[in-house]
C-alpha cells in the first residue's frame, strides 16, 4: 500500500514539475522522492522507475491515440524499430524509468549522507 | 558542480568513520550514475537524437503527434497587428486570410506559414546561405563551401540593398519577418517541429536577409546551371566543328515559346559586334555540382476564342524535386484592395503562382545562359590584384566562416573581382596559385524580384501585369498570363545580357575588357507575345524564340519534347475546356520514344535474338508510347535508351576533365540522320560500328539488365514498379517521413514530367469567368509536421491525376461547409 501511494506521489510531483520544467523534471521529482520522502533500498530505484515509466507511457498514449498514432508509427521507423510501435512505447517507459530510478537512488544516498542515520 | 563540491566537503569532514566512508562511496557512485544518465539522455550521439529529451512526452516527439485542426486556437494575439485578421481553413488546411491592410496581411502570412512550415522555412535558408554544417555537422562542409563560393550571400545582400531603397516594401518585409518571429516566440520547447528535436537545435529569429536568401535559393535552382567550362574542355579535346555538330545553338524542328510568326521589326535593336578575340583554352578538371537539369515547367493559356466556355483558361505546373514538406504552401491572401489565391514559397511574401478575380499567371523557367566565367590572372600568390587590360585591379577578400556542429569552425577565403566571386582557385578545384575562375551571374545583380510578385498579386489587367514584370531580374521566367477581359500573353522576363554571338558560351579572358558584357537587352525588347493569332500561348523551357529574334540567345539545356506535345495538342481541335487541361497535365505520351523506336525496330536483326529478347522486343512493339503505370514497354524503352545513350557517347565518360554530353534530342537526330558518323564506332572493338549496331547492342544489354533487376527486386516490369516514384523528406529523404512507390506515370521529357524523384510540384488550372473557377494540387500537404494528417494527404490524389477545387472566398463573411475552422488574429495588448 505504501509503495502504491509512493508511486502515485512520485507521478504527481513529476507531473507538476513537468508543467514548467523540461524532460529532466522526472529526475528532480524522483530525487525528491528519495531525498525527502525517504524511499528505502531497492524501492528508491523501483518506485521512481515504475512511476515515471507509467507516467510517460500513459501520457504518450493519450497524446498519440487521438491522432491515430500517426507520428508514433513514423518514429518507430526512424529510430529504427521496424515500425513496431509497441516497442517504442516500451522504450519510452524504460528510458523515463531509468532516468527516474537513478535519480531516486541518488536522492536516497544524499539523504543518508546528510542525515547521518543508517 | 555545486553538488559535487558539497559531496567532497562532506566526504572530508566525516572521513574518520568507515561507515561514512562507505556511504560517501555510494553517494559518489550514485551521483556519477545520475549525471551520466542525464548526460547520456540529454545529448545527441551521431544520428541518434538525445533520447531522454526526444522520448519524453512533455517535450519530445510525442508532442508532435497532433493534427492542426484538432488543436487550433480560436484567437491568437500577434504583436504589431493594426487591425484584426480572420483566417478560415478549408478541408485541405488551406488558409484563407482576410486582413484590412497589406502590412497586416503579410504579417499574418509570415505567422501562418511559420505555424505550418517553420522548420522548412529555416532549413531552406540555411541551405541557401551555406550554413547546413551548423545543423548537420561536418558532412555538409563541402556543400556549404560551394554555396559560399557561388556567392549566395553576396547575391542576397545585393538584393536586400535594392529592396531597402523602397520604404513601402521594407515595411512589408519587416511585417512578414515579425510575423514569423511572433510565432517562433510563442513556441514552447515541446511545440518545436520534430526535426529540431531529431537534430537537437533551436530556431533562430527570421530576418529580411533570409527572405533574400530564399529567393536566391530559387534563383540558383533555376538559373544556376551552365556548362561554359565544360564547353571549353570539349572544344579543346574534340575541336569546334564537332562541338557545333553536337551542341547546336538551335535544334531543328522545334516549336519555340514565342510563336515563329512573331514579327520583331518594331524593335530598334542595338546589336553588339563580336570583338576579334579567341577564347582562352584551359582544361578545367572538375566543376561544382549543378542544379538538376530537369528543373523546368509547363504553362499555357487559351484565349476566349479557343475556349468552350468563352472564358480564358490558364494552367501551370512547375517541375522540381519532389520533397516533403513541399516547396509550395497554398494560401488565399485578401485585403479590401485585392484577393489573391495560389502557391506561395515559404519565406517570400505574396502568391508566386496564382490568380485573383481578374487575372491568372504562372511561370516556367526561361532557360538561358546567364552565368559566365572569366579567367583571372593574379599578380602573385597573395592575390591582392588581377590583370585587367594594362593595369592591375585590386581584389576584395571575403573570409567565409563556416560553423560546424560539434567541430571547430572552418574558414574559407573567397576572392572577389569586379565580375564576381572567384569560385574556382587553387584551394577549390582550380589550376594553380596564380589562376582563378570568376563567376559573372545575373543572380548576383541587385534586384527587386519580390516586388514583381506583390504587384502581380493585385494586378487587374495586361498593363498591370506587364508593369509588374519590369522589376524581375533572375531567374528569367516565362510569365504566362490570362485576364478576365480576355487577354492572353507571355513575357520572357529577366535581366538578360545583350551578348555578341557565342559570348559567354565558353570560358572568357578576364584580363581583356573586350570580353565584358556590354549591357542588357532593353526590357521592352525581351521576347514576348500578346494575343497571338493561334489563340493560345505556352511554354515548356524550350527555345524562347527561333533564329529570327534579333538578339543572341544561348543555353545548353533547352527542352525539346514537351513543348511540341503541348502545342500540337492545342492545334488538334478548335476549342478546349478544363477537362482537356487536366488531361494534358496528366499526358504520358513519350514523344522521344515515338521518334526513335520505329527506327530502332526496323534495324533489328531478329534472327539472332534469344527467346527472352524476342519477348521484350514484342513488349516494345505492342507499346503505344505512353508511359502509363502499367506499361511494360515504357520500362524496356527507358532502359534501352539509357544504354544506347551511354554506349553512343562512351568516349565522353570517365574523362579526367569536366565534360558535358549532348542532349537526347541531338543524339537522336544524329543517330537517325548520320547513322555512320565516326562517333558511333566503339573504339575498343576491331569492327566499325554504326547506329544499327548500337541499337542492337544496347537492346541486348537492356534485356540483360532488366532480367537481373527483376530477379534482384522481385518486381514486375510495369513502369510504375521500374520507375519507383517517391517524395522524399528534405533531410536526405529520411524514409520514415517520405512516401515511396507512388502510382503515377510519366517521366522527364513527358508533359506529365514525373520521374523518380522529380516532377509537377504544383498543378494549377484557372478559368477566368465572372468568378474564378480554379483547381490545384501538389504532392504533399499543407502541414510540415509528419505527425499531422495534413502532412502528405494530397499525394495520393496528386498521383491519381485528381485536383482540389480551390475554394475562392469572396469576402470574410462568406460561409462554406468546406471551412473546417477559423482563427481570429488580434493585435496583442
Amino acid at each position: 500500500m505504501k509503495t502504491f501511494i509512493n508511486i502515485i506521489l512520485n507521478i504527481v510531483i513529476a507531473f507538476l514539475l513537468g508543467l514548467f520544467l523540461p524532460w529532466w523534471s522526472v529526475m528532480i521529482a524522483s530525487f525528491v522522492m528519495g531525498a525527502i520522502i525517504g524511499l528505502k533500498k531497492a524501492s528508491s530505484f523501483f518506485v521512481p522507475f515504475l512511476a515515471i515509466a507509467l507516467l510517460w507511457v500513459v501520457n504518450a498514449w493519450f497524446l498519440a491515440q487521438p491522432n491515430d498514432f500517426t507520428m508514433t508509427k513514423k518514429i518507430a521507423v526512424l529510430l529504427p524499430l521496424e515500425g513496431n510501435t509497441f516497442l517504442l512505447f516500451l522504450i519510452t517507459g524504460v528510458v523515463g524509468g531509468i532516468a527516474a530510478g537513478v535519480a531516486g537512488v541518488f536522492g536516497n544516498q544524499c539523504k543518508q549522507l546528510i542525515s547521518g542515520k543508517k | 558542480m555545486a553538488i559535487l563540491l558539497i559531496g567532497f566537503r562532506l566526504l572530508y569532514l566525516k572521513s574518520t568513520s568507515i561507515r561514512y566512508f562507505m556511504k560517501s562511496v555510494k553517494f559518489l557512485v550514485s551521483l556519477l550514475f545520475t549525471l551520466g544518465i542525464f548526460y547520456g539522455l540529454n545529448t545527441k550521439f551521431g544520428d541518434i537524437p538525445p533520447m531522454g529529451k526526444f522520448l519524453s512526452p512533455n517535450q519530445g516527439f510525442w508532442k508532435n503527434e497532433v493534427t492542426e485542426s484538432d488543436v487550433a486556437k480560436e484567437v491568437l494575439e500577434i504583436p504589431g497587428l493594426k487591425s484584426p485578421v480572420t483566417v478560415h481553413y478549408d478541408e485541405s488546411l488551406i488558409p484563407h486570410v482576410f486582413a484590412q491592410n497589406d502590412e497586416d496581411l503579410y504579417r499574418a502570412q509570415g505567422y501562418i506559414t511559420a505555424q505550418h512550415r517553420l522548420w522548412q522555412l529555416e532549413f531552406q535558408t540555411f541551405a541557401s546561405g551555406g550554413r547546413l554544417s551548423e545543423i548537420v555537422g561536418e558532412a555538409a562542409i563541402e556543400y556549404d563551401r560551394g554555396q559560399r563560393r557561388k556567392g549566395m550571400g553576396f547575391g542576397a545582400d545585393n538584393a536586400l540593398k535594392e529592396m531597402m531603397k523602397h520604404p513601402e516594401e521594407v515595411k512589408l518585409l519587416e511585417a512578414y519577418r515579425d510575423g514569423i518571429n511572433a510565432y517562433i516566440e510563442s513556441l514552447t520547447v515541446g511545440e518545436l517541429p520534430v526535426e529540431y528535436k531529431i537534430l537537437d537545435y533551436q530556431p533562430e529569429p527570421w530576418t529580411t536577409k533570409k527572405t533574400a536568401l530564399l529567393l536566391m535559393y530559387m534563383t540558383d535552382m533555376l538559373a544556376g546551371r551552365d556548362v561554359d567550362l565544360e564547353n571549353t574542355n570539349f572544344v579543346k579535346l574534340f575541336g569546334k566543328e564537332t562541338f557545333d555538330l553536337l551542341f547546336p545553338d538551335f535544334y531543328k524542328d522545334q516549336d519555340p515559346v514565342i510563336p515563329q510568326e512573331r514579327d520583331w521589326s518594331s524593335f530598334e535593336v542595338q546589336n553588339i559586334e563580336k570583338p576579334d578575340v579567341d577564347f582562352p583554352s584551359d582544361f578545367i578538371k572538375e566543376t561544382m555540382d549543378k542544379p538538376n537539369p530537369h528543373n523546368g515547367s509547363n504553362n499555357w493559356a487559351i484565349a476566349p476564342s479557343k475556349s468552350v466556355s468563352g472564358n480564358p483558361i490558364l494552367a501551370n505546373d512547375p517541375h522540381l524535386q519532389l520533397n516533403l514538406p513541399s516547396i509550395w504552401y497554398v494560401m488565399q491572401l485578401a485585403t479590401p484592395e485585392k484577393n489573391t489565391f495560389g502557391a506561395t514559397l515559404p519565406g517570400a511574401m505574396g502568391i508566386i503562382i496564382g490568380f485573383n478575380q481578374n487575372i491568372a499567371w504562372g511561370v516556367t523557367n526561361a532557360t538561358r545562359d546567364v552565368k559566365d566565367w572569366y579567367k583571372i590572372e593574379f599578380q602573385d600568390e597573395n592575390r591582392k590584384a588581377y590583370k585587367y587590360d594594362n593595369e592591375w585591379k585590386a581584389t576584395t577578400e571575403v573570409i567565409e566562416e563556416i560553423k560546424v556542429k560539434g567541430k571547430p569552425t572552418v574558414y574559407d577565403t573567397v576572392i572577389y573581382t569586379h565580375y564576381g566571386p572567384v569560385t574556382y582557385d587553387h584551394t577549390h578545384k582550380g589550376n594553380g596559385e596564380k589562376v582563378g575562375y570568376a563567376m559573372k551571374w545575373t543572380g548576383h545583380l541587385p534586384n527587386n524580384n519580390q516586388q514583381t510578385f506583390l504587384d502581380l498579386n493585385k494586378a487587374k489587367n495586361y498593363d498591370e501585369y506587364a508593369a509588374a514584370l519590369k522589376h524581375f531580374t533572375a531567374p528569367a521566367q516565362n510569365f504566362v498570363f490570362a485576364s478576365r477581359e480576355g487577354d492572353v500573353a507571355l513575357w520572357i522576363q529577366g535581366e538578360l545580357a545583350n551578348k555578341w554571338p557565342e559570348q559567354g558560351k565558353f570560358l572568357m579572358d578576364g584580363a581583356d575588357s573586350r570580353y565584358e558584357w556590354q549591357g542588357f537587352i532593353p526590357q521592352n525588347q525581351n521576347a514576348h507575345v500578346k494575343n497571338p493569332e493561334r489563340g493560345f500561348v505556352s511554354s515548356a523551357n524550350q527555345h524562347p524564340t527561333d533564329e529570327k529574334y534579333p538578339y543572341y540567345v544561348y543555353d545548353d539545356g533547352y527542352e525539346t519534347y514537351r513543348n511540341r506535345v503541348i502545342n500540337n495538342f492545342f492545334r488538334s481541335k478548335e476549342k478546349f475546356d478544363i477537362q482537356d487541361f487536366k488531361d494534358l497535365q496528366a499526358n504520358n505520351f513519350n514523344l522521344k520514344a515515338a521518334e526513335l523506336i520505329p527506327t530502332m525496330l526496323d534495324s533489328m536483326d531478329r534472327n539472332s535474338l534469344t527467346a527472352n529478347e524476342e519477348q521484350m522486343l514484342s513488349t516494345i512493339e505492342d507499346w503505344d508510347f505512353n508511359n502509363n503505370i502499367d506499361a511494360e514497354g515504357a520500362s524496356v524503352w527507358e532502359k534501352w535508351w539509357d544504354n544506347l545513350y551511354r554506349i553512343t557517347w562512351d568516349e565522353l565518360y570517365n574523362l579526367d576533365v569536366a565534360i558535358n554530353r549532348p542532349s537526347d534530342y541531338q543524339t537522336i537526330w544524329l543517330l537517325k540522320n548520320q547513322p555512320n558518323h565516326p562517333w558511333f564506332d566503339r573504339k575498343e572493338t576491331p569492327e566499325i560500328e554504326t547506329a544499327k549496331d548500337l541499337y542492337f547492342q544496347s537492346f541486348r544489354d537492356a534485356v540483360q539488365d532488366l532480367t537481373v533487376w527483376q530477379s534482384r527486386t522481385g518486381k514486375s516490369l510495369k513502369w510504375v514498379d521500374y520507375k519507383g516514384t517517391f517524395v522524399g523528406h528534405l533531410l536526405q529523404a529520411q524514409p520514415a517521413f517520405s512516401r515511396f512507390d507512388l502510382p503515377i506515370g510519366g517521366n522527364s521529357g513527358i508533359v506529365n514530367a514525373t520521374s523518380e524523384n522529380h516532377g509537377p510540384s504544383w498543378r494549377m488550372i484557372v478559368e477566368l469567368g465572372n468568378e474564378p473557377n480554379a483547381f490545384g494540387i501538389y504532392p504533399g500537404g499543407q502541414s510540415g509536421n509528419p505527425g499531422s494528417k495534413f502532412y502528405d494527404n494530397m499525394i495520393d490524389r496528386w498521383a491519381a491525376g485528381e485536383y482540389i477545387p480551390l475554394l475562392f472566398i469572396k469576402s470574410v463573411d462568406q460561409t462554406s461547409d468546406r471551412i473546417i475552422f477559423s482563427q481570429n488574429l488580434s493585435p496583442a495588448k
